[in-house]
């Protein structure tokens, strides 16, 4: 299933909940994006890149752009008051010494352990990893955002992963236009049912078990 | 070996000089493949490239052609380790150790060593036999200043190949950049080409 820009920014929204003020968070490709837009400026998050920027900002008045300061898409971007540049090493430095308190991602598929594959589907062309596995594995806390099936509908909650991993058990928290789903010791655990789905239809497209939170909330 | 992420920070001169002067077989070292018509992408787009170790290459399909026809070799590094070993290369210690456990997809069959209880690979540093970089300022004994996100992987290419070309913005004569914001000591630095005209 294609997701509309109305769920996709649902989606954002959701996962923007997650963040307090004066975070370092990293924001991957896709709807890890628009997180951003749900942020208030007067929280102080720093938005990291590995290109070699911490401090983030909107993205610039057209016109405005400076030819030297992107995201790691090749954006242009802005820097926010208090932002730094380095090198790629401190850049991944600050990823190794899990400095990052949140990196949102977006996913393939991941399964019940946490284990993440958002890097290559098996017969299609290779790109590289990238950060990915970086990002993934030192983050202190990795949000999935995604849809909850493919394209042709198939659950991308999964008992296994079909996919090569990114990095293993490394997710905390998966949000879709269907769900909130913690990553908890025991299992999955479903937190949030987005309307207009339901319990049943959440249950019906994820392919893992799922525990269901006795706090579950059914959301508007 | 060659600074830039995507184009931001690529010395794009040099690249084009590289291609009039017609070197072919290259073994290229960078962080991606720029684009098929902009960047270091350009070299690869006109076939003057047989090895590439990188850590990402989504930005130019012809790359990811030449890869999958087998013209060119693609060596992939996830991009910290890989800046990592650039910057191992650059202050002359032979190799890193890489957490195992983060890079967990051994395509090589190696075996992790046991480093004080935690698995870990040893990672080679990475040199080269020339390194290309994009600066904003240089002074004349070759010290380098970078520009904002075009900093990315400039500096530790500067100082990882034996000879290290710098193109840059401006330079001014050694005197007139403050010692202290200096990133790239001129010591690294073998030759400067001046973006607005001039040699040095």
């Amino acid at each position: 299933m294609r997701l509309t820009m109305d769920q996709r920014n649902m989606i954002a929204r959701r996962a923007a909940k997650e963040i307090v003020p004066g975070m370092a968070v990293n924001l991957g490709i896709g709807i890890p994006e628009l997180v951003a837009d749900f942020i208030p400026n007067e929280w102080h998050v720093m938005f990291h890149s590995v290109n070699g920027i911490l401090g983030v900002g909107p993205t610039p008045i057209q016109g405005e752009e400076d030819q030297h300061i992107s995201n790691a898409g090749g954006a242009p971007v802005t820097i926010v008051p208090g932002a730094s540049y380095f090198d790629s090493t401190v850049a991944y430095g600050m990823i190794r010494r899990r400095k990052l308190d949140v990196a949102f991602i977006g996913a393939l598929q991941v399964n019940r352990r946490g284990d993440l594959a958002n890097w290559i589907v098996p017969g299609t062309r290779v790109h590289g990893i990238g950060g990915g596995a970086e990002l993934a594995f030192y983050a202190k806390k990795v949000i999935v955002l995604m849809s909850h099936v493919t394209l042709s509908g198939e659950p991308k909650i999964r008992r296994e992963c079909t996919f090569p991993l990114t990095a293993k058990g490394c997710v905390d928290l998966i949000v879709t236009e269907r769900a909130v789903i913690e990553v908890t010791p025991e299992g999955l655990m479903l937190t949030e049912v987005m309307y207009p789905y339901s319990l049943q239809d959440v249950i019906y497209h994820t392919g893992a078990p799922l525990l269901i939170s006795e706090h579950l909330q059914m959301v508007e | 070996m060659y600074g830039g992420f995507g184009t931001i920070g690529s010395p794009a001169l040099l690249i084009d000089a590289l291609l009039q002067k017609g070197v072919r077989d290259l073994t290229l070292i960078g962080i991606d493949a720029g684009y098929p018509d902009v960047g270091i992408g350009k070299l690869i787009s006109h076939g003057r490239v047989k090895k590439l170790l990188t850590t990402h290459i989504g930005s130019n399909p012809e790359a990811g052609q030449q890869m999958m026809d087998g013209r060119l070799a693609v060596t992939f590094c996830p991009q910290g380790i890989f800046a990592e070993k650039i910057r191992a290369g650059g202050v002359g210690i032979p190799g890193i150790l890489v957490d195992a456990r983060m890079w967990g997809e051994a395509t090589d069959g190696r075996e992790a060593v046991l480093f004080e209880g935690k698995p870990c690979w040893m990672e080679p540093a990475l040199t080269a036999d020339v390194g290309i970089v994009y600066a904003k300022q240089a002074d004349t004994y070759g010290n380098l200043i970078y520009d904002k996100s075009a900093r990315n992987l400039n500096p530790l290419v500067a100082m990882a190949a034996e000879i290290t070309i710098a193109e840059v913005e401006e330079i001014v004569p050694a005197g007139e950049l403050d010692p202290e914001k200096i990133v790239t000591p001129g010591i690294f630095v073998d030759y400067m080409v001046n973006r607005s005209g001039g040699n040095s």
